[in-house]
């Protein structure tokens, strides 16, 4: 049909991740390293804290990226990659990029206080959290990224979780790092040019990667990248950017938001929920999309 | 970048053979996942428009791009269906494994 059409692709063709590696299938997880290693290029060096990646990257002494990893401790990502970065200053390398690539409970729980520090002191780095919401690599344990009304193992259905998620972005944007930005890997091309921007710009900049999790949000792997979709558009997951924690700017404006139900519905933790729970969530996903847009001045 | 690299796994016969550092030296490349698999995505390229979407979503970089075409890796391949599912022709199927 289209022997003579040209293969036109949208992102860089270099991979810098191998196959081989040990994600679940359809993990949101590795996409989400894919596409920002895409971004970023091989100048870099990333920083790994106790994560699910700690794990996907392979038993030692192999390794799945072709860029140098460092594995440090759980709280430790965003100081060790202050500590990459200083050490690379000393050399009078500056081209290189120093990213510290943590999950959920890496960022929202345990890695915040180094997190903050680093945001403080404005060290040269990149800090992505790539969020699962949950402790996914240790048997889905609730973390503070984990949103209402969803089962973990440590929040069983009858008790599902009755606490709202951490606002991450509103704390970032409270440090006024030069740039924030919100990424999903149904979006590869908006993904890929934020770390190509991120690259860019001196400072500690912050990217937070929704990455579903099939394994833990019980949900089909073939719907990786269609849960990611709909979080975008039903407005649970809103793609924008705080540049100097002022500057807001919607990425992807949603005309018509799907109903959070149809989000819900297609993952197993939420299939406890009932009519009105769900329109209580639906409450809450109405208020905060009211208030990114007027952040954003629309 | 990946196809230079050696599918070897690396085992120290001794303790004198592992490096001073914690450090990589080989790729996960040795460790063929397309044994997870139960069901194989399958590409009818007669109806492909080389959007090139499946290679974009695929989790597991298992999808290359050979001669401008799509072409499926199944030594690595986990088989999650996430090509089969955003394909927006429709023209990946998920096939039974047969063994």
């Amino acid at each position: 049909m289209s022997k003579e059409r040209k293969m036109t692709l949208t992102i860089p063709r270099e991979e810098y991740m191998s196959p081989g590696h040990l994600a679940c299938q359809g993990c949101g997880a590795s996409l989400a390293m894919r596409l920002a290693l895409k971004g970023l290029g091989q100048r870099t060096i990333v920083c790994i804290p106790a994560c699910c990646w700690a794990v996907i990257d392979g038993p030692f002494p192999h390794s799945s990226l072709d860029i140098p990893i460092y594995h440090c401790a759980f709280e430790t990502a965003a100081s060790s990659a202050s500590g990459v970065r200083a050490g690379l200053d000393m050399v009078g390398d500056t081209e290189t990029t120093v990213l510290a690539w943590a999950g959920d409970g890496g960022t929202f729980d345990i890695g915040l206080q180094a997190l903050s520090g680093a945001a403080e002191r404005n060290d040269d780095i990149i800090y992505t959290c790539y969020d699962n919401e949950a402790y996914m690599n240790t048997g889905i344990q609730r973390s503070s990224a984990t949103p209402i009304g969803a089962w973990t193992t440590t929040t069983p259905v009858k008790h599902y979780k009755k606490e709202r998620k951490k606002d991450i972005i509103g704390i970032m944007a409270a440090h006024g790092i030069p740039y924030i930005a919100t990424a999903s890997v149904a979006y590869p091309e908006d993904m890929v040019k934020k770390f190509k921007k991120a690259r860019e710009i001196k400072g500690t900049r912050f990217i937070h990667v929704f990455a579903p999790c099939p394994a833990g949000w019980k949900s089909r792997p073939e719907d990786t990248v269609k849960l990611a979709r709909l979080a975008v558009q039903s407005g649970y997951f809103p793609l924008y950017e705080i540049e100097d924690g002022e500057r807001w700017t919607l990425n992807l404006k949603v005309k018509e938001r799907k109903p959070i139900a149809e989000y819900l519905k297609l993952q197993g933790r939420f299939r406890h929920l009932k009519e009105d729970e769900i329109a209580l969530i639906q409450q809450e996903v109405d208020a905060r999309w009211a208030r990114i847009l007027k952040n954003c001045g629309l | 970048m990946s196809k230079k690299k050696e599918a070897k796994k690396i085992v120290f016969e001794s303790e004198k053979e592992m490096p001073a550092v914690p450090m990589s030296l080989g790729s996960m490349l040795y460790n063929k996942t397309g044994a997870w698999r139960n069901i194989k995505p399958v590409i009818d390229l007669s109806r492909c428009i080389k959007c090139g979407i499946c290679w974009k979503f695929c989790p597991d970089a298992s999808i290359d791009i050979v001669d401008d075409w799509p072409q499926i890796n199944y030594v690595y391949c986990k088989g999650c269906g996430l090509c089969a599912e955003e394909c927006p022709q429709k023209c990946i199927a998920m096939v039974e494994e047969e063994k």
